[in-house]
């Protein structure tokens, strides 16, 4: 075994330059080599209580795939990680490691923790590059389960079905599986055909996966039980987005963030030449301080946006966006505006021609600075405006990128499933058991806009009780 | 893929088709939409259902080809297969308990309101039919109408067929007349409705109109076909996938809403040229 390496800093994740990625959508970060995995996994401890897979969601093996590293068993580590997560290239992108895995690490007491999760893509991205043997089928159990939503809790809930034994088909609304992967995610951010050859890889285990059926709509959960599938999870993603209900929201140029990022991921709008359209180039400003509002600007300026605002009502320290996310939309020259709020947005009006094109396109936002009041009860501290402060920020494409309420069309068509105040499904806690027998749920659809992981750690848990229900028929 | 197994010009701008969709055609009622693709890396559109065929397990489609992606499905014969065929969406027309009413329908928007008019008239409901049009040679389905209403008026804006004018001439001869219907369900194109609530509106008769903004998902996930209600004096945002498409016609900001269709009119005309001269070699 090789010494272990002890330098406090992780091997950085080689990039494309800021200033060249900001105008392309391929990947930002180019991934390790496979010298550079072998020596991250060289600062690996290996502790024995495993405190790192004590933050995963989904429980990954994270010291016994990082050993097989080590030894240069890549297709090892794979096997050990697909042991519990069924979307590790995808995980190994887009998790938050800094809060799960990564905030555990012993390593990172006294410097820089182990880079679980550039290894995790490292072995994911090894595996699909290298391996072609097809994952064997496990022996049918003889039950049937349907997963509504091709999303990271639809398909890690399938995934796990599947390795045991259960006939899984998954219901997709959209003409493609993937859920927010595909949507919502840039491809920037995670390639499209990454998440293709997961999708791929659990139809290799004998998963089905049926798009353009709306549950709620074209079948009902009632008419899935008729249909023969022993449980359901609801997997169902988040719903509407919210606006913020000033004037001017539903001028030309004002975008929802999930509208702009469909219009560009799912529909490639991206592309030259594309068949669905999108505003491109001048000025954006977008509203909100998530991950999703990160994606969004980022994806503005990468389609020739000559300047772009992030819009934001509290401070760098209450910005909810994962750090990564907000110091890559830095280097790539995104304008942060903080402690800012958008009161109304303008629109361009020629009273002499009503027939003028420009007639009703966004030509600016008047915004009102904001400085921080007392607590709210979440702890955060509430922004208050400041009376008289109000300015105007010429920009001609409006991304409101507030957050979403969930999706009326499932509650609205199965009776007995209780939803909260906010429409979201309400489920036990630890099984995902929803009021309605059979049917679990979890991801967006119960806990409003959340993370991949935590949707996945909820498709996870969902397949366990699902399992446990159906094994005790 | 989903089957076209029925092609059928209506007229020179306006092609019927009935495609193989048995999960759509169980479950669709008028008044609701299905969303297609027409080949892959194609574009989703919103169309709304013309018919059904439960037995044949197939779903009929109306349009109008004034786009790039209606071209290309302008393009595709009987036999030949489309991509995505998702559906049905949206809230059906409500049209239970209603006695008397006036179904208006204007160009293609004809072939959304024939389905509703021949369920009110099953229903035992009696049907005045308003359907009007630029000119003779875009008439369609004026038999299918006939088969359903009590009354039928057919107009043409430059008189070569029917009766001259537009479609709220019948419907002020028959509120001047005294008229009275329980209800008035308008569609076509947004200026027609538009006109039309305002001359339903001093009789007070309910109206209501099918919107078709231009929609993304359709599903209730990207929000880009909402729509402004001034409901009881107050502003509220619908969205017409999961809300409508039918709203009362009262409620609805014509302006705002034409205004949002016209966004993409640079890009679309220019795809649809494309589109075109591709055909045309």
């Amino acid at each position: 075994m090789a010494k272990l390496n002890m330098n406090p800093k992780k091997n950085p994740m080689p990039s494309q330059d800021p200033k060249v990625r900001a105008h392309n959508f391929s990947e930002v970060a180019t991934g390790y080599s496979q010298e550079t995995a072998m020596d991250e996994a060289l600062r690996c401890l290996n502790c024995k209580a495993m405190p790192c897979s004590t933050g995963c969601p989904v429980g990954i093996h994270i010291p016994e795939f990082i050993a097989k590293i080590k030894e240069g068993d890549f297709e090892g580590a794979y096997q050990i990680i697909s042991r519990t997560s069924s979307l590790p290239a995808v995980c190994g992108r887009v998790c938050p490691q800094e809060t799960q895995c990564e905030s555990k690490c012993v390593r990172g007491i006294k410097g820089e923790p182990v880079g679980i999760g550039r290894l995790e893509r490292f072995v994911a991205d090894w595996h699909n590059a290298n391996c072609k043997d097809k994952p064997a089928v496990p022996p049918s159990n003889g039950h049937k389960v349907a997963i509504v939503g091709s999303g990271p809790s639809g398909l890690t809930c399938a995934g796990d079905l599947a390795r045991k034994g259960y006939k899984v088909t998954v219901f997709e609304a959209l003409h493609t599986a993937g859920g927010v992967l595909v949507y919502g995610i840039p491809e920037f951010r995670l390639p499209k055909a990454i998440v293709q050859k997961e999708v791929d890889n659990l139809k290799a285990l004998g998963v089905d996966m049926e798009t353009n059926i709306i549950i709620g709509k074209t079948l009902t959960i009632d008419e899935l039980f008729e249909k023969g599938y022993e449980a359901v999870f609801v997997g169902s993603g988040a719903g509407l987005p919210n606006f913020m209900n000033i004037p001017g929201e539903s001028l030309k140029g004002v975008y929802s963030a999930n509208e702009f990022l469909t219009r560009s991921n799912l529909m490639k709008a991206y592309k030259d030449n594309p068949v669905t359209p999108i505003m491109k180039g001048g000025k954006v400003a977008v509203v909100g301080g998530g991950n999703v509002a990160m994606d969004a600007a980022r994806t503005a300026l990468r389609l020739g946006a000559e300047h772009v605002y992030i819009v934001y009502r509290r401070s760098m320290e209450e910005l909810p966006a994962r750090r990564e996310e907000v110091e890559h939309a830095m280097e790539e020259g995104v304008d942060f505006r903080l402690l800012n709020n958008p009161v109304e947005i303008y629109g361009y009006n020629n009273p002499e021609d009503r027939r003028d094109p420009k007639n009703g396109f966004v030509t600016g936002m008047k915004c009102i600075k904001m400085e921080l009041g007392a607590p709210d009860e979440k702890g955060r501290r509430r922004p208050v405006p400041v009376p008289g402060s109000e300015f105007d920020l010429e920009v001609n494409t409006v991304i409101i990128a507030i957050g979403t309420s969930p999706n009326p069309l499932i509650k609205s068509t199965t009776k007995g499933l209780e939803v909260n105040k906010r429409g979201g499904i309400i489920v036990e806690e630890g099984t995902g058991k929803t009021s309605r027998e059979g049917v679990y749920a979890g991801g967006d659809a119960v806990t409003g806009a959340a993370t991949v992981i935590s949707a996945m750690g909820a498709g996870k848990t969902a397949a366990k009780a699902i399992d446990e229900y159906l094994s005790g028929k | 893929m989903y089957k076209i197994v029925n092609k059928k010009s209506l007229n020179p701008t306006v092609t019927l088709m009935d495609i193989e969709a048995p999960f759509v055609a169980a479950k669709a009622e008028p008044g609701q939409f299905i969303i297609l693709r027409v080949d892959a890396d194609g574009e989703r559109i919103p169309l709304t259902i013309a018919g059904y065929d439960r037995e044949k397990g197939t779903v009929r489609i109306i349009f109008q080809i004034v786009g790039a992606t209606t071209a290309k499905l302008n393009h595709k014969e009987a036999g030949d297969s489309i991509q995505d065929f998702a559906g049905p969406l949206g809230v059906p027309t409500h049209l239970d308990g209603l006695k008397k009413v006036c179904v208006v329908g204007g160009g293609v928007g004809c072939a959304i309101a024939l389905p509703i008019a021949q369920k009110l008239h099953e229903l035992g409901c009696e049907v005045t039919s308003v359907i009007g049009f630029r000119s003779k040679d875009l008439l369609i389905l004026e038999d299918e109408f006939k088969a359903c209403s009590k009354t039928l008026h057919v107009m043409t804006d430059d008189g070569s067929y029917g009766r001259h004018g537009n479609v709220c001439v019948p419907l002020n001869d028959a509120f001047a007349a005294g008229e009275k219907f329980d209800e008035v369900i308008a569609i076509g194109p947004l200026i027609m409705m538009k006109f039309v609530v305002a001359a339903v509106k001093p009789t007070g008769i309910p109206c209501t109109v099918s919107m078709n903004p231009i929609m993304i998902d359709g599903t209730g996930m990207c929000g880009g076909c909402r729509l402004t209600l001034n409901s009881d004096g107050k502003k509220v945002t619908k969205f017409a996938c999961v809300d409508g498409p039918d709203f009362n016609g009262y409620e609805v900001d014509f302006d705002e809403t034409m205004s949002r269709g016209s966004m993409y009119r640079d890009f679309e005309k220019h795809a649809y040229e494309e589109t075109c001269n591709l055909f045309r070699k």
